[in-house]
């Protein structure tokens, strides 16, 4: 399964056939909202409504906007190294059960700021570790990492079953409803009257900019590129292939496991961890990645619209009856909308160059 | 069947590969097409197979003009080509090979058309058993298959591409004679080669081409000067200058056994001393290539011991070779040895054996010209190495290298380059060796063994002769790679 | 539990799969690969049950789900063979949005009774001893599923065409050669892949899992079908083995749930997934060289047994799996 570049790129004729495949997408959404017996215009103005209506939407969609942001910045690294890491949500599930449990270990016994840290530093760990679980799957196991991947996401979710109802669960009656939250001295601290955490947002946005140079300024980053590009050439040359890629397994799980703190302590959180608690984050930054064509640049607005996208159709199934996973179907259709543009482009037009 | 090709002309962008070849071949004869690599053989017989249309000129059988439009359609119209590597499927067995696309009802009745098989194969001499997987079978038995495949569909005429490049003697034997045989029925056989004295014991007449027209044509027998006169345009002197005294034994195989799943070479020893050139020849397959890659590190030896500078290599993963000065070549330019996709400067960049973090871009891209100039690649660093000429890709493989590898391990380095290349690639090479580095090569070119090694190991099917250049001519050197001498 | 019934209701469950595996196979074995399973199951599954509910018929139910999968085959064969996007990211973003489409638009029909494929035990084969009741006392989906195992093997292995197929998944530019157009035959299985798929689809919600909610319950089904096509070697027959011991293994689980009541409810039904994506480490291991290198040093007899049985276990794509066709 090879890594070819994907999305659209960029220039003049090539913003104009964005401008196409976005009014295709919003054309097939509307068709779609038509069948269901809705407004078309109603239902885009309650998803704008539900995600920048009001300062508390606001500052909602840019909480879940930084778990967006860390998968992206991991997934770079995955996908420059021409890996397909399907995986990425056990590996947020599973930050998130390792912060849980090193914050259920230590509860209030060092200062928050302490214990939030160190609860970070295990969602770094357990992602990581399940990152190079499905990379060590692939490289000694010859399993694919898309099915690796998936078993692993597949065995998290069950792991974060048992313990949400074993081992963890809430004193008197266990629920799937999650562990008992934390109090609010271990929530991160967010600014008066806007429901954001600096921290977060700091966060996601350095880690992005980080990964960003990282992948292009250092060893690291131009070996996993020449190693997407072609592996066998890259070992040829010295390059140790192997190790590599477990390392970029392991760099994406780690993001992602941080993601996973961020949903256990972040401001939009629960405060306690139940089974789903990565909402398809990895997946929808997936999305992100490949429609910002492996651009962090453009990975950073992309992965807002499309979280302001998933809130806010939200409101869809609050207010109008309507399944909140329309915010999905429009997200889908822009990137499918996107491909085929792009690919026409390429194969047909002749506009594009590299 | 006659064939007639008039005025074919093919080009490629700017490239011609066929100008203005007009060939007559009358049917039940052999005809030999002969040139060198590159003189336009393989693209003409595309055009006569189907594979390409000509830009110009036009076809003829029997005196009815054809026009193809796919491989498959010249087939049903009677002419068919035989690939150096047969279009077969390895997954699948002999029989399901015969029978995939050939015409017939839906059901599949694969007894009665097995025992079909095995008696057209008896034919010729040819023993195939119907059941077991083609994987299995060596490049003979693929091209015997696929020739009783083309005879089945009802093909006149015959073209055969290369065959003898990865055959044993044997298997060269029984396909002369099937072709005789075939041309007896009156059948139309095309033989392309490079090798001179195939085609002289083999054909009736033979059409030399070279740099994209045909040249000339004679009937056999005719003197072989006549020939190389037509291939080259003049007989070739090969010089070999002096050598000045060795050194100390770089690289030691010291009885190596090595083998893949359908080729062994046993007991293997080779002392490669520094300033030394040691040539690998052989028949595609015969053991060459695995010799090569046992001196890089890169396949294990199942027996013996491989030493670099009297350490202990053996085992040892890849880039401990590396880390002890071998510097491998591999043959395939953008699929082993660059990276499409990545710029000059980039590369680079890769090849920097830096311990620091960061790239430094500035550094990188000052080595990258600097090497550049050194090796007249004559392009901008941050040109994408897909976009460079094949001769360009072959200088940027050498100038990636590091400057002072001790041991030169390369494969075909010159295969598909044009005379410049090779002879200032050559110089380049060559002046390493007067530094104290030592070079291993694998080629299929005589008159370059020859001329530019001190000894040429020749490989047949798995085993070994050590022969000095200096003593051995074209014709004895070709002869052994035949399998002359091996017993 | 009396063994004739366990095996009745194993093959009750299993047409769904057994046609989306079925599907599927045909569709890699022409080289292309169609990710979007998860997502077309779903959406499959809610067109047929909604159109089925909305005309009463259920053979009706049963050809729009072929439809769609259909269509989704030739979205997945368009991007691929026409437009040369790479076939991982088509296939990944078509499952989610399917998905999404399939909750979105069968919001308005969950929990709704509708048509189910009527119980039509074949009168006289049931009586016979054991297979009578395990084989013949199912309904007509049933009975088309295990008739399309042996057809979709019959063709693959007994026909010309099946044997073109083969040749189009190894080396599409030997088959190119002997006359197989290989664009508009990976075009053709790949809608016909899509149309098993839809009938996978739809046989889960007007037969096996009668209804749609949301979330439908088959979540994950998709991908464990991807995961059996290639445990099955690309091979109907093999993969309907993994098909029934993975449906085997959901049974068991409901079993072993009542066996060990200490251990939450919710957690039984989650497990087969993960066993079954690892067993795929099964029928690729064999091929890593560390693995030879162990099995070499191993004495002879037990390194015969152990490397027939790991070799017998391993499975290989057809070679173009994926790839691009390019002409000359």
């Amino acid at each position: 399964m090879g890594n070819k570049t994907i999305g659209l790129e960029l220039g003049v004729k090539g913003f104009l056939l964005l401008i196409t495949a976005i009014l295709v997408a919003i054309g097939l959404s509307t068709t779609i909202l038509l069948i269901m017996g809705a407004s078309p215009l109603d239902a885009f103005g309650l998803i704008l409504s539900g995600s920048l209506g009001s300062s508390s939407k606001l500052a909602y969609v840019m909480t879940a906007w930084v778990p967006v942001l860390l998968c992206s910045a991991g997934l770079l690294v995955t996908f420059s190294a021409g890996l397909w890491n399907i995986g990425i949500e056990g590996q947020v599930v599973m930050g998130a059960v390792f912060a849980t449990g090193m914050m259920q270990v230590l509860q209030e016994s060092l200062p928050p700021a302490a214990v939030l840290t160190l609860a970070a530093c295990a969602g770094l760990l357990g992602g990581a570790s399940w990152g190079m679980l499905a990379g060590g799957l692939r490289l000694y196991g010859n399993v694919n990492e898309i099915f690796g991947g998936l078993g692993l996401n597949f065995i998290a979710g069950s792991l974060t079953v048992y313990l949400v109802l074993g081992p963890w669960k809430r004193p008197g009656i266990g629920s799937t409803s999650g562990t008992q939250p934390f109090p609010p001295s271990l929530w991160l601290p967010a600014f008066e009257g806007f429901q954001v955490s600096p921290i977060e947002l700091l966060l996601g946005i350095s880690v992005i900019v980080l990964a960003s140079i990282a992948l292009r300024g250092t060893h690291l980053g131009l070996q996993l590129k020449a190693i997407g590009k072609n592996p066998r050439s890259a070992f040829l040359m010295g390059i140790p292939i192997g190790r590599q890629m477990l390392l970029a397994f392991g760099l994406c799980g780690a993001l992602a496991g941080l993601a996973g703190w961020v949903l256990v302590v972040g401001t939009s959180a629960r405060h306690n961890l139940f089974p789903l608690i990565s909402s398809g984050y990895g997946f929808l930054a997936i999305l992100v990645v490949l429609l910002a064509n492996l651009s962090a640049l453009w990975s950073v607005p992309i992965a807002f619209f499309f979280t302001a996208i998933s809130m806010g159709s939200l409101q869809l199934a609050l207010q109008r009856q309507l399944d909140s996973s329309m915010g999905g179907v429009i997200q889908g259709m822009l990137l499918l909308s996107v491909l085929i543009t792009k690919g026409l482009q390429s194969r047909f037009l002749q506009w594009g160059q590299r | 069947m006659k064939v007639e090709l008039k005025n074919i002309h093919k080009h490629f962008g700017p490239i011609p590969a066929n100008k203005d070849i007009t060939l007559t071949v009358e049917s039940g004869t052999l005809h030999g097409l002969l040139g060198e690599n590159g003189a336009g053989k393989s693209t003409l017989m595309k055009v006569l197979s189907g594979f390409i249309s000509p830009d110009r000129g036009e076809i003829l059988f029997d005196g009815l003009p054809v026009r193809f439009t796919s491989p498959a359609q010249a087939v049903a119209m009677g002419v068919g080509m035989l690939h150096q590597d047969p279009l077969d499927f390895p997954a699948l067995s002999v029989l399901d090979n015969f029978l995939l696309g050939s015409p017939g009802r839906l059901w599949l009745n694969r007894h009665p058309r097995g025992k079909e098989l095995s008696e057209l194969a008896g034919q010729f001499g040819f023993k195939l058993e119907p059941d077991s997987l083609v994987s299995s079978l060596s490049v003979g038995e693929r091209q015997q298959l696929e020739i009783l495949r083309l005879l089945w569909l009802g093909v006149r005429v015959l073209i055969l591409d290369e065959p003898t490049t990865a055959i044993s003697a044997q298997q060269k034997t029984k396909l002369f004679s099937a072709l005789e045989k075939l041309a007896l029925q009156g059948k139309t056989i095309i033989f392309v080669s490079h090798k001179l004295e195939e085609v002289k014991s083999l054909c009736n007449k033979v059409t030399v081409m070279a740099h994209g027209k045909a040249t000339g044509e004679e009937t056999i027998p005719c003197s072989t000067e006549r020939l190389v006169q037509m291939m080259f345009g003049k007989p070739i002197a090969v010089s070999k200058s002096s050598k000045g005294p060795l050194g100390p034994p770089l690289l030691e195989l010291d009885h190596i056994t090595v083998s893949d799943w359908h080729l062994e070479v046993k007991d293997f020893t080779l002392r490669v001393r520094a300033g030394e050139v040691v040539g690998l020849a052989g028949l595609e397959g015969s053991g060459q290539h695995l010799v090569l890659k046992v001196c890089a590190g890169l396949l294990r030896p199942s027996a013996g011991q491989v030493r670099m500078a009297s350490v202990n290599m053996t085992g040892k993963p890849y880039h401990r070779y590396l880390e002890s000065g071998i510097a491998y070549m591999p043959a395939g330019r953008l699929e082993e040895g660059l990276i499409g996709g990545m710029t000059w400067t980039e590369h680079a960049a890769l090849v920097e054996r830096s311990p620091s973090f960061w790239v430094n871009w500035t550094t990188a891209e000052q080595v990258a010209v600097q090497r550049i100039e050194t090796y007249r690649i004559k392009k901008q660093p941050s040109t994408f190495v897909e976009e460079l000429s094949g001769g360009n890709q072959q200088r940027t493989l050498l100038a990636l290298l590091p400057f002072q590898p001790k041991l030169l391990l390369m494969e075909h380095p010159m295969r598909g380059l044009d005379m410049e290349s090779t002879e200032y690639i050559w110089k380049l090479l060559l002046s390493r060796t007067q530094q104290g580095a030592a070079i291993v090569f694998t080629s299929s070119e005589l008159d370059e063994l020859i001329e530019r090694s001190d000894r040429i190991v020749v490989f047949f099917s798995g085993r070994v002769k050590v022969l000095d250049s200096w003593r051995t001519g074209m014709e004895e050197l070709g002869e052994s790679i035949g399998g002359k001498g091996f017993g | 539990m009396d063994i004739a019934i366990l095996i009745n209701s194993i093959l009750a469950a299993s047409p769904p799969l057994l046609f989306a595996v079925l599907g599927e196979t045909i569709t890699e074995k022409a080289g292309v690969i169609n990710l979007s399973l998860d997502g077309s199951l779903l959406l499959t599954a809610m067109v047929g049950f909604i159109i089925a509910l909305h005309t009463n018929s259920v053979i009706a139910g049963f050809l729009t789900g072929m439809a769609v999968g259909a269509f989704i085959g030739l979205i997945i064969a368009f991007m691929s063979l026409t437009l040369h996007q790479p076939q991982v990211a088509t296939g990944f973003v078509l499952t989610l949005l399917s998905r999404d489409l399939a909750y979105v638009v069968g919001n308005p029909y969950t929990h709704l009774p509708g048509p189910q494929v009527p119980h039509m035990p074949i009168p006289g084969l049931k009586e016979l001893t054991f297979i009578g009741p395990v084989l013949f006392d199912q309904n007509p989906v049933v009975y088309l599923s295990l008739l399309a195992i042996i057809l979709v093997w019959i063709y693959i292995f007994k026909t010309r065409s099946g044997l073109k197929l083969q040749g189009l998944g190894e080396r599409p530019a030997a088959a190119f050669l002997r006359g197989v157009n290989v664009t508009k035959m990976r075009y053709f299985y790949t809608l016909i892949g899509g149309a098993l798929v839809g009938l996978g689809g739809a046989s889960f919600s007007l037969m096996v899992k009668p209804g749609w909610a949301r979330p439908y319950g088959i979540e994950g089904t998709g991908w464990i079908a991807l995961a059996i096509v290639i445990f099955g070697g690309w091979k109907p027959i093999r993969a309907a083995l993994g098909i029934f011991f993975f449906v085997a293994l959901q049974t068991a689980v409901n079993i072993l749930q009542s066996a060990a009541p200490n251990v939450p409810t919710q957690l039984f039904p989650t497990l087969p997934f993960p066993l079954m994506i690892l067993t795929l480490l099964f029928v690729t291991i064999g091929n890593a060289e560390w693995m030879n290198r162990i099995l070499n040093r191993l004495p002879v007899g037990t390194k015969r047994f152990f490397i027939r049985t790991l070799k017998a276990l391993q499975t290989s794509p057809p070679a173009s799996l994926g790839t691009l066709f390019k002409k000359e």
